[in-house]
């Protein structure tokens, strides 16, 4: 049974029509929670960021509070909250830019304060453009109430903040590939070390990259305690969190749940969620995680959603992506999809992303149309292994960004789950589902 | 002599001061570029050269790397259909085939008319109304064929003007003024809290 | 108690402890312990970027080994690393395996062949055989990125080397990474192709043959080259070059990286214009400079006639007997083409066999020889480190490339202050800390300004401002600051330069000068003594009253000199006063000493064929004083004789001896009778040179980077002796016969008379182009249309006050005529002056300069008018 009687941290106000208004926001609690952390010491206000627990909801998971404290400690500084959402089947951050864009602003603000850093960037990918007006709106109209420019709310605190559009480019979510984006170059990855951005990040300066939704917890979080968002969820995997359900289901959309609480089956079938598969049928695999993410069968589907369970079962929570392939979906056609995607989005930097991706990309294709092989699997394999040695889960990468190492997921996953499936598209000399 | 109209010179001037660096405001620059273009044009590329301080090589390089820049010129209207997992489960790839029959030009190419451009996209964020569009960013929730057609015929007879933007015009809101806080008064302001803050940090020992 | 601060560590390498210098990348200190990592995209001159993922190593760290790229870590102590694993392995295949997945199998007939690291590196560390069935990537290839490259996109590698190299390095980022992911290519602006002066460079430091050059596209493979070391002499800076040729015939020239002089980087006209030396023999116009002098030549009846050697050697002596009848009836001009040992050779003829003191290897385009000798000298490295420069030079990226780039890195990487005398547009300016506006006849004005604290004077183009900070930055006594000094304007009396010099050097005692004379070995020339007050070996003779160049085409004009020695043909391709020089030649008996062809041979009257650059062995020395050894790779054509050779000849005719027998002899002479640096030089393995009179000048070549210099595993196996370091100890100068000259002799400042700035005139600047009509470019087709067409330049403030648009042809009158040009914009050019370049050619067809030039006065002033 899925437990969906914990309070709508993020998602409070989607029950109204003119959510992203300054005037509804004000009539919800708007900026409450910013007044609240002026009047603490910024330190404070990062305690309860810590004592929230906050796993960073972009999509590594790292704890938000850890990430503020290794900020290297320097006259300039800045705070960058990624809005890039392009991680397949991920949609969650659409709808909190769109939906409650000022929820976000007071987000970025408070982080702002408790960081105390020179500037502040929103940056949101360019296909957002509904999302981008909203946001400048929100801004807009936060610069007049008070909320920002010079000594906010009549607070010692002044500070600036501009939103970014990017233009298209899935590689410029990660966040060093972020930040070049943001200094006006080519969203080519850094590496790291030595570039962690906390300690050169923006302009070689130190920077925190948080996710719109990890922003969007903050002004519930001053308001009530950090110690009150722990108490939901259970383990390290605190709160609730936004998921993005899509694929084979009767309901896909966006849901906010309780972490850990609940499980895959509960998010996929409660009828006040996902709703069940479409037409009755089997579940075949389900993606966790966005599409970076290892596959999971169906034997996984109690499985509790939780960012340790999952990662000790191999995959990974990821972005609060899941996506249900039923029994109709050819998963030759499903991992060939996804490895396209990741040939088209690779930066083009390093040698085994740029040519591997587009090597499996073809393989794939040729296995899908009917000039597939036997050898064919241990090539991909191999080819898996050659850009993240032992295929293992977290994986090694030769590769200079983690984009590479999530190539093999779904080629992995699919030869390794469905050998069968591979075979008869051999056999068939193309794909038996069409 | 500027290539960009004096009210687009403007913005583009208070893009730039809005970023510690001037190359920060490369991708702000293109998008406005091609407001006033189309796409961007030559005269766009080494107008943004010049503000951002790097060559017409470097700013066209760039350019090429993000998926909304346009080298060439473009259809007023661009159609973006994704084919990836999501929208492929719901069936994007039949949806893209037939929007490139109702539109009569082949996936990645521009209408003779010069209407409409289709292009093959990656994921739009919007998986729950898969298969999913987008005319010049705005999503559009056509998820049949039947809903496509008319929102093509809506397009073509202007209906949609208000809605849908003709390509290029990204973010219709305006930032309200530039930078509100000179750099001195951060400076200045860190420097006291950091102070006070080491100070909070000693008498709690 | 103090810290130690180590300037070693220690690692392991597969297993073997080494200590290796702080702060170093891990891929430089594992060659150096001799194991070699195999590479692409990193280069030991550009900031690794980690980006190929060949060099991947198993580093042990917290977490266990990991896959690290070594390009990419600096040492530390305690490091663990393991180069030769099975994972190291199987990523290297790997790796390998990627990159021949859609590289096309062009071996057959792509130029990197034979000397290719994707090839080499293939063989060492890949499979025999592929397993990619798919149909690899096409594109149209090869396109031309720019006058002198084409581009390959099929075998690139997106290594980013040539990007890296043009943002980096050259710093103009002509060509960029366009797109994404495997569809990523390296392409210029479309309107604007990749003509950098520095695009040779990319050719050569592709690992691969995606990016290859037009002249030598297709033209030799490279085992069947032959190659010597040896030195530039297309400008003054000497790169170290390797010389190639295939039967006889010369094929290509690349850069050796050494680390006091151009870090293996050369300019394209270096690079490019070996067709000047050995492709024209059969040409027969003996006025065109690409003409090739074969046989010794007579005029007869008018017309130059070719005879024997006897015959035209004779007719000389003739000449040269004829002429001395009247005292100081003779004198020799040029030799800045010459070798060092050429250039003591006709030193010894001239003073010893003629008895006269007129030589100058200057054509009054330079500065006072005796005012640079008593300057204390920088090297370029020293230069390059210096927490200041001061440049008072024209443009740098036009007359000496490669120092231009080191300036330039000294400035962006190193963040080191360039105080730029703004003499008109300059490729500095941009990385300039400070550029100080100057007019012509206003540097020496600055000058006394800085060093005296004084305020600028009203009516110049420099300011208050400007002066204070560059006070700040030169600082007290000069220490730290090297001044760069050279000939900014032609148009300009060289005593205003020579003022500020001067002064500069009175001032501040620590400072140090580097020389940036441009032409050749016009360094070398003036250290042997082809000056009137110099002697052979950096000495300095104070009683001497020999005639400079402008001297000497003085004396001829007015008969009191009878004949006239030209060393090189070129005085009326590069002497400002072309009518003055004129009409010396046609009252002169000539006799013109040269290998090519050009306008002066129209008054030669015996013609002598001479062997030029890569036809004769023996010494150069660059700007620094750094003498190094040139190596003959081919035989000289027809009967052209070396220069030693030559003057050994004459002097015989003459019936005296200059006591000079071989290239060699000549060297060891030099060495012993004036302890200037030669034959142990031309005998040195280092190859580097030795910096005269500098024990401390170091003479170092980084172990040479097989992929930088493509293709070859190691520079032992070509004859290039790889070495890390090593320290040449050379003659001190005071071992010199004659001692150098020092200020004190320079006697009293010369009160310049600048004209007042006239309203209505514009100070003329005439500045140098790298892609000139001079010898190199006319025998080099493959440059010709690099060439551009130049004009008159104005500052906007200017063309508005005259009412001129850009572009629109106005008529230009000077102090000796009239011409039309056409007016183009440059905001770099200082207000109320006129930037033309040297050779310009009217809208007619005449040259510029002979119009323009007031000789007689120490700025030239122009009038522009639109009838």
């Amino acid at each position: 049974m899925a437990v969906l009687d914990s309070p709508r941290i993020v998602s409070s106000r989607s029950q109204y029509a003119d959510s992203y208004t300054l005037s509804r926001y004000l009539a919800t609690g708007g900026y409450v929670a910013l007044r609240k952390a002026l009047t603490m010491f910024p330190e404070q206000v990062a305690a309860e960021v810590d004592a929230a627990s906050l796993l960073g909801r972009g999509g590594a998971g790292f704890p938000a509070g850890r990430k503020w404290s290794m900020l290297r400690k320097s006259p300039v500084s800045y705070l960058v909250v990624n809005g890039d959402e392009s991680e397949p089947a991920t949609f969650k951050d659409h709808f909190l830019v769109e939906r409650d864009p000022h929820q976000l602003v007071e987000g970025v603000i408070i982080a702002a304060y408790a960081l105390q850093v020179s500037q502040a960037f929103i940056y949101l990918r360019g296909e957002f453009a509904l999302g981008l007006e909203r946001v400048q709106q929100a801004v807009n109209d936060a610069y007049a109430e008070g909320a920002l420019g010079s000594k906010i709310f009549g607070s010692d605190f002044s500070i600036d903040l501009v939103v970014h559009p990017g233009a298209g480019a899935y590689i410029c979510g990660e966040e060093t590939a972020l930040i070049e984006g943001l200094e006006g170059k080519r969203g080519f990855p850094r590496i790291k070390p030595p570039f962690f951005p906390a300690v050169t990040g923006l302009y070689g300066e130190p920077t925190v990259v948080n996710n719109v939704e990890t922003m969007s917890n903050l002004p519930w979080i001053v308001n009530n305690g950090g110690a009150a968002f722990a108490a939901l969820g259970a383990g390290r995997s605190t709160g609730t969190r936004l998921f993005a359900l899509a694929g084979r289901v009767n309901n896909p959309g966006v849901y906010e749940i309780e972490m850990v609480k609940n499980t895959f089956r509960d998010l996929i079938y409660d009828p006040q969620l996902g709703g069940g598969v479409f037409e009755d049928r089997a579940v075949k695999a389900i993606i966790p995680g966005g599409v970076s993410a290892p596959w999971f069968g169906p034997e996984l589907l109690d499985l509790p959603l939780g960012q340790d369970e999952v990662g000790e079962k191999g995959s990974m929570l990821g972005s609060g992506s899941v996506v249900v392939l039923d029994e109709t979906t050819c998963v030759v056609r499903a991992a060939w999809r996804i490895t396209k995607f990741f040939s088209r989005e690779s930066c083009g930097q390093c040698t085994p992303c740029r040519e591997g991706s587009g090597w499996i990309e073809r393989a794939m294709y040729r296995l899908e149309h009917g000039g597939g092989r036997m050898e064919d699997m241990d090539l991909l394999l191999d080819l898996c292994d050659n850009i993240a040695p032992g295929l293992s889960w977290p994986p090694q990468q030769t590769t200079i960004c983690v984009l590479g190492s999530s190539i093999p997921s779904s080629v992995h996953s699919a030869i390794k789950m469905f050998p069968d499936d591979f075979k008869a598209h051999v056999l068939h000399g193309g794909c038996p589902h069409d | 002599m500027s290539h960009f109209h004096p009210e687009i010179r403007q913005r583009a001037e208070e893009l730039v001061a809005l970023y510690p660096r001037a190359r920060s405001a490369m991708l702000p620059l293109l998008h406005l570029a091609q407001e006033q273009d189309g796409y961007l044009s030559e005269a766009g590329i080494d107008e943004v050269a010049a503000l951002t301080g790097t060559t017409s090589a470097d700013v066209r390089g760039t350019a090429a790397f993000y998926d909304m820049f346009h080298l060439e010129p473009v259809g007023k209207y661009v159609v973006g259909v994704c084919t990836n997992i999501a929208c492929l489960l719901a069936g994007g790839e039949e949806f893209l085939e037939h929007a490139s029959q109702k539109l009569g030009c082949a996936v990645g190419s521009t209408t003779s008319d010069g209407l409409f451009t289709l292009e093959e996209t990656e994921c739009l964020a919007d998986c729950d109304k898969a298969p999913c569009v987008q005319v010049n960013h705005r999503y559009v929730r056509t998820t049949t064929p039947a809903t496509f057609d008319a929102l093509v015929d809506e397009l073509r007879d202007g209906k949609l003007d208000n809605d849908v933007p003709a390509h290029g015009t990204l973010i219709r809101v305006r930032r309200s003024g530039g930078l509100r806080v000179p750099r001195q008064e951060i400076v200045d302001q860190r420097a006291l809290s950091t102070a006070a803050r080491a100070q909070r940090a000693e008498e709690a020992k | 108690m103090t810290d130690v601060i180590r300037t070693t560590v220690s690692i392991t390498v597969n297993g073997r402890e080494l200590e290796v210098k702080t702060g170093e990348l891990l891929i430089d200190a594992a060659e150096r312990a001799g194991e070699y990592i195999p590479r692409f995209c990193y280069h030991p001159r550009m900031e690794p970027v980690g980006m190929c993922r060949m060099c991947l190593v198993e580093v042990e760290g917290p977490r266990g080994a990991t896959l690290q790229p070594a390009c990419y870590l600096h040492v530390n102590d305690g490091m663990s690393v393991c180069t030769n694993s099975e994972k190291v392995k199987k990523a290297q295949d790997g790796v390998l395996e990627f990159l021949l997945a859609n590289h096309p199998l062009d071996c057959p007939i792509c130029d990197k062949g034979g000397e290719c690291p994707l090839q080499d590196q293939t063989l060492a560390h890949g499979s025999g055989e592929t397993r990619f069935v798919e149909e690899k990537r096409h594109f149209v290839k090869p396109i031309e990125i720019g006058e002198l490259v084409l581009l390959d996109r099929e075998r690139c590698i997106q290594c980013a080397r040539c990007t890296r190299f043009s943002a980096e390095v050259a710093g103009d980022t002509e060509i960029a990474f366009s797109g994404r992911g495997d569809l990523i290519e390296v392409a210029p602006s479309p309107d604007k192709p990749f003509n950098s002066v520095f695009s040779g460079n990319t050719v050569q430091i592709c690992p691969v043959g995606a990016l290859t050059a037009k002249p030598y596209r297709f033209s030799a493979r490279p085992w069947d080259l032959e190659q010597v070391e040896s030195t530039c002499t297309t400008c003054a800076v000497g790169c170290r070059i390797a010389v190639q040729s295939s039967g006889n015939r010369l094929t290509r020239v690349l850069g050796v990286d050494s680390d006091p002089v151009n870090h293996g980087w050369l300019c394209d006209k270096g690079r490019f214009t070996l067709d000047s030396v050995d492709q024209n023999a059969d040409a027969t116009d003996v006025l065109d400079p690409a003409t090739r002098m074969v046989a010794p030549m007579v005029r007869v009846n008018g017309v130059l006639e070719p005879v024997s050697w006897g015959e035209a050697l004779d007719a000389a002596a003739k000449i040269l007997r004829d002429a001395s009848a009247t005292p100081e009836g003779v004198g020799a001009i040029g030799g800045a083409s010459l070798t060092n040992e050429g250039a003591f050779a006709w030193e010894r003829f001239v003073r010893g066999v003629l008895g006269s003191d007129n030589l100058d290897a200057q054509f009054g385009d330079g500065l006072d020889p005796v005012l640079l000798q008593a300057l204390p000298r920088a090297t370029i490295d020293e230069t390059a480190s210096a927490k200041t420069v001061v440049t008072l030079t024209g443009d740098l990226r036009e007359e000496l490339p490669i120092l231009f780039l080191r300036l330039r890195e000294s400035a962006v990487r190193d963040h080191h202050a360039i105080v730029e005398f703004a003499f008109g547009p300059s490729a500095l300016r941009p990385v300039a800390r400070l550029s100080l506006v100057v007019r012509p006849g206003e540097a020496h004005l600055a000058a006394r300004c800085i060093a005296d604290r004084a305020d600028a004077p009203t009516g110049v183009a420099f300011t208050n401002e400007e002066l204070f900070e560059a006070r700040r930055l030169i600082g007290e006594s000069g220490e730290g600051v090297v001044f760069v000094v050279g000939r900014p304007n032609v148009a300009e009396d060289p005593r205003v330069l020579e003022d500020a010099i001067r002064r500069f050097a009175e001032r501040f005692p620590d400072a140090k000068f580097l020389v940036a004379l441009r032409r050749s070995n016009v360094a070398g020339a003036l250290d042997m003594g082809l000056s009137p007050r110099l002697r052979p070996g950096r000495g300095f003779e104070l009683t001497s009253k020999g005639r400079d160049t402008l001297g000497q085409l003085e004396a001829l004009r007015r008969g009191d000199q009878k004949a006239l020695l030209l060393l090189g043909g070129s005085l009326l391709g590069n002497v400002a006063d072309v009518v003055g020089a004129t009409s010396a030649l046609e009252k002169a008996s000539v006799i013109a000493v040269t290998g090519h062809g050009g306008p002066s041979l129209a008054f030669a009257d015996v013609v002598l064929p001479a062997a030029v650059a890569h036809e004769r062995s023996g010494t150069v020395t660059n700007i620094e004083g750094r003498v190094s050894a040139v190596a003959a790779k081919i035989v000289a054509p027809g009967s052209a004789w070396p220069d030693v050779a030559i003057a050994a000849e004459l002097a015989e005719q003459l019936g005296q001896s200059i006591g000079l027998t071989s290239v060699e002899q000549t060297a060891k002479t030099i060495e012993e009778s004036t302890g200037y640096p030669a034959l142990s030089v031309a005998n040195d393995e280092l190859h580097d040179g030795a910096v005269v009179g500098r024990l401390d000048a170091t003479s170092l070549r980084h172990a040479l980077d097989p992929m930088a210099f493509p293709g070859i595993r190691s520079a032992e196996s070509v004859g290039l002796a790889s070495y890390t370091g090593a320290t040449v100890e050379t003659n001190a100068v005071d071992s010199v016969h004659t001692r150098p000259a020092t200020l004190d002799v320079l006697g009293h400042a010369p009160n310049l008379e600048v004209p007042l700035a006239d309203a209505y005139s514009l100070r003329l600047v005439v500045s140098r182009r790298l892609y000139d009509r001079g010898v190199a470019m006319q025998g080099s087709p493959a440059l010709d249309n690099l060439i551009k067409a130049t004009t008159l330049s104005l500052n906007h403030v200017d063309l508005d006050r005259l009412g001129v648009e850009a572009g629109a042809i106005v008529r230009v009158t000077g102090a000796q005529g009239s011409v039309r040009l056409a007016v183009q914009l440059n905001e770099e050019v200082a207000r109320g002056s006129a930037d033309v370049a040297f050779g310009t050619l009217s809208a007619t067809g005449e040259d510029a300069l002979a119009a323009l030039l007031d000789p007689t006065s120490v700025i030239s002033q122009v009038r522009v008018e639109t009838r």
